[in-house]
């Protein structure tokens, strides 16, 4: 039993008639860019508050933000998508259960999905926030206090604007890491990149081919993000500062 | 409708989860640690090699299990490894392979790439000075390496390596998209048969939660105790 | 014993060694010094081949440094070693860091290796510190190990990094005791060293380096006497009065 290679595959009809399986696959680089663009935004937004909480002086605030990162560091990123899609509905009072469980497909694979990777990144997006953070020389936030600026402005305009650039690149790759992540999502029914490279090898029995071009777009999209983040840190670069900044990183 | 929590059915399928489940989950996880550190060290010295071309590949590969994510990594090896064992052993097509095997060789390969990086940043930790002073002792190559240098690699990383380890004990519950019954896939069984998934899934959670976070307090307190007094 | 000739190396498009040559015969002790960046480092370090060279040759007993077809680990085994900063193994004993080479390049048994260990570390005076850790000796108490270590490999001859530069002055004269012994007994040593006392009680002859170049090379007497050149004149002008 051969296998019968077929690059032209990629330019048949698919079964469900959308379009050529090529047409059909980029449809779900659609999908997974629209489920880690619209983590990644919230993830920004909630890790650097996190981040930022964890190097505030109020104890109890450290200590509650600590114990956030640490419940979501610890529980697979598969595990929490199946508590988002199946567990949550069930506990939430039951008109807000049964509302969530009548979202019709896509959305209701979709928002669970979003939420998930959301929160899941916006972890490790705050344990960067922190590492930069700490890794500024204390003068600098001394220097705000001694103008007179409260402890939230000195964040605002002297920790986390500089924060940001140091931590730029460490971002950079939590950044692909969600794209990556996103292909998580196919486990609760979002018809990603992945996703439809099965489904196409299911369907045409092309396995390799299959495979190959969702690899390929894949390491475009990589390249392509790489490029652009590289385009954003020349932009804001500030002159004649090297960052060595991030937390050293072990995982995925 | 959530009629109230049924704790029994956890119960009834502790055995099954942990007899069955979580040993497959630990062997998977122990086997790849040790399987790619070894392969990951290897890809390493390959890296920092002057043969350019050893270096290129290593790089490539690398570079190549890096940008990909896992659940993809999982379908290529998953349909893959029974051509190439077809290949190996000169049959005409594939090779029926186990599931074991399978997510084995799949594990070891892709956190071999994370490995080597950790393992590269050891290496290069180590000041040049003591690949000088074994070179002038009549120390080759593999000696230097074997004898001084990846002893010292390794000390000084093994935080980060275990904690690359915890993040794969928690990767090995992708196995569940080839349908592998690790300790989530139990969970799942259980919780579809029984029709218990709030449950099962939140312990199946909880399980993780309580592994990864020993693990990591561990890992945290082993930190101060192993650095080489230099 | 060695012979350099007319030794040149560039690092890039920088040359840091231009036109080298000398002699050490068996038994000489020669003191190579200069200012920083005078490449005496570098030239010390082409001898057994940790570095290499682009011009010119270099030939120690009778075995040609730079030809690539010689076995360059078997060569390192009969010179010496001692580098600024000891370069000890932390990972390993005291003793260990004396028997690994024995055992894995001359193939000596693990009890021969003990024993020779043993005496040479009494010879450097540290007996005691044998099963002790890298970590917790002083950086005299390491450089003297590092010269024990070089010297149980049972080498034609020694070369020496600046031994003393890396150490507190209080440490500094421990080391030099043991090296101006190992000089008495006949070793053929070749040391980059600003220790000028050292040069004067066992130095046969001396060498001054600058920037890349051999600019003077002279017996002792004479070149603590009546230096030829302008910059020796300088250098020495300036570090004699410590």
């Amino acid at each position: 039993m051969k296998y019968n290679w077929n690059w032209g595959i990629l330019l048949d009809l698919e079964p469900g008639g959308s379009g050529v399986y090529l047409q059909y696959l980029l449809v779900g680089l659609g999908w997974t860019l629209t489920v880690a663009l619209a983590a990644w935004v919230i993830a920004l937004m909630l890790g650097a508050l996190i981040g930022t909480l964890r190097t505030a002086p109020n104890r109890w605030l450290s200590r509650l933000c600590t114990a956030y990162v640490e419940l979501f560091r610890n529980i697979p990123l598969l595990v929490q998508m199946f508590l988002w899609y199946f567990v949550l509905p069930e506990l939430l009072p039951r008109a807000l259960g049964d509302w969530i469980k009548q979202l019709p497909p896509p959305w209701g694979s979709y928002v669970p999905a979003v939420l998930c990777l959301a929160l899941y990144t916006s972890v490790r997006v705050a344990e960067q926030v922190r590492a930069g953070i700490q890794s500024l020389p204390r003068g600098q936030m001394m220097a705000g206090t001694a103008m007179g600026l409260t402890l939230p402005q000195t964040y605002r305009y002297v920790v986390l604007p500089m924060t940001f650039r140091i931590i730029l690149p460490p971002l950079t790759s939590e950044f692909l890491n969600c794209i990556k992540n996103s292909s998580v999502a196919l486990t609760i029914g979002v018809m990603e990149l992945t996703a439809r490279a099965r489904a196409m090898q299911e369907f045409s029995f092309q396995v390799f081919e299959a495979f190959t071009a969702a690899t390929l777009i894949y390491l475009a999209t990589n390249i392509l993000v790489v490029f652009a983040m590289r385009v954003v840190e020349r932009k804001v670069r500030v002159p004649g500062y090297i960052s060595a900044g991030g937390a050293p990183q072990a995982g995925h | 409708m959530f009629t109230g929590f049924d704790l029994d059915v956890i119960q009834r399928s502790f055995v099954y989860l942990f007899r069955d489940g979580m040993t497959f989950t630990l062997t998977l996880t122990a086997i790849a640690m040790a399987g790619g550190i070894v392969f990951g060290t290897l890809l390493a010295m390959m890296r920092l090699s002057s043969f350019r071309l050893l270096a290129a590949a290593a790089g490539a590969y690398v570079n190549l299990m890096r940008s990909l994510p896992l659940v993809l990594v999982i379908f290529w090896f998953y349909f893959l490894v029974p051509w190439i064992g077809g290949w190996l052993i000169g049959a005409s097509g594939t090779v029926k392979v186990g599931a074991f095997l399978s997510s084995a060789i799949t594990f070891t390969m892709f956190e071999a790439a994370y490995y080597c990086e950790i393992m590269r940043a050891g290496i290069q930790s180590i000041p040049r000075g003591q690949v000088a002073a074994g070179q002038a002792l009549g120390l080759n190559y593999w000696q230097t390496m074997g004898l001084v240098v990846l002893p010292q690699a390794f000390r000084n990383m093994v935080p980060v390596l275990l904690t690359q380890t915890i993040i794969l004990f928690q990767d090995t519950s992708l196995v569940y998209v080839i349908s592998v019954t690790d300790f989530l896939g139990a969970a799942s069984k259980v919780a579809n048969r029984d029709g218990r998934l709030v449950e099962m899934y939140l312990f199946a959670a909880l399980v993780y939660f309580i592994v990864s976070f020993t693990a990591s307090q561990y890992v945290r307190s082993l930190q101060s105790r192993i650095a080489v007094i230099r | 014993m060695i012979s350099l000739n007319n030794v040149s190396k560039w690092y890039g498009g920088f040359q840091v060694l231009a036109d080298c040559s000398t002699e050490v015969a068996k038994g000489e002790v020669v003191v190579v010094c200069g200012p920083s960046g005078s490449g005496k480092s570098t030239l010390i370090k082409c001898v057994n081949g940790l570095e290499p060279f682009q011009k010119g040759e270099i030939v120690v007993d009778g075995i040609a440094v730079g030809d690539p077809r010689t076995d360059l680990p078997k060569l390192r085994a009969r010179v010496g070693m001692v580098f600024q900063h000891f370069e000890l193994f932390p990972h390993m004993s005291v003793l260990r860091n004396l028997t690994l080479a024995q055992v894995k390049v001359l193939g000596r048994s693990e009890a021969e290796a003990r024993d020779k260990g043993l005496k040479l570390l009494e010879r450097v005076g540290l007996t005691e510190h044998r099963d002790k850790y890298p970590g917790n000796l002083s950086g005299g108490q390491q450089q003297r190990v590092a010269i024990a270590r070089a010297l149980c490999m049972d080498p034609i001859a020694m070369l020496f990094d600046e031994p003393t530069s890396a150490l507190d002055p209080e440490m500094i004269n421990e080391v030099l005791d043991v090296m101006v012994q190992l000089a008495k007994e006949g070793m053929t040593m070749m040391v980059v060293t600003h220790e000028m006392g050292f040069a004067r009680k066992v130095a046969h002859r001396v060498i001054f380096m600058d920037a890349g170049r051999i600019v003077e090379d002279a017996q002792k007497e004479e070149f603590f006497g009546t230096p030829r050149s302008e910059r020796a004149q300088l250098f020495l002008s300036k570090i004699l009065h410590h």
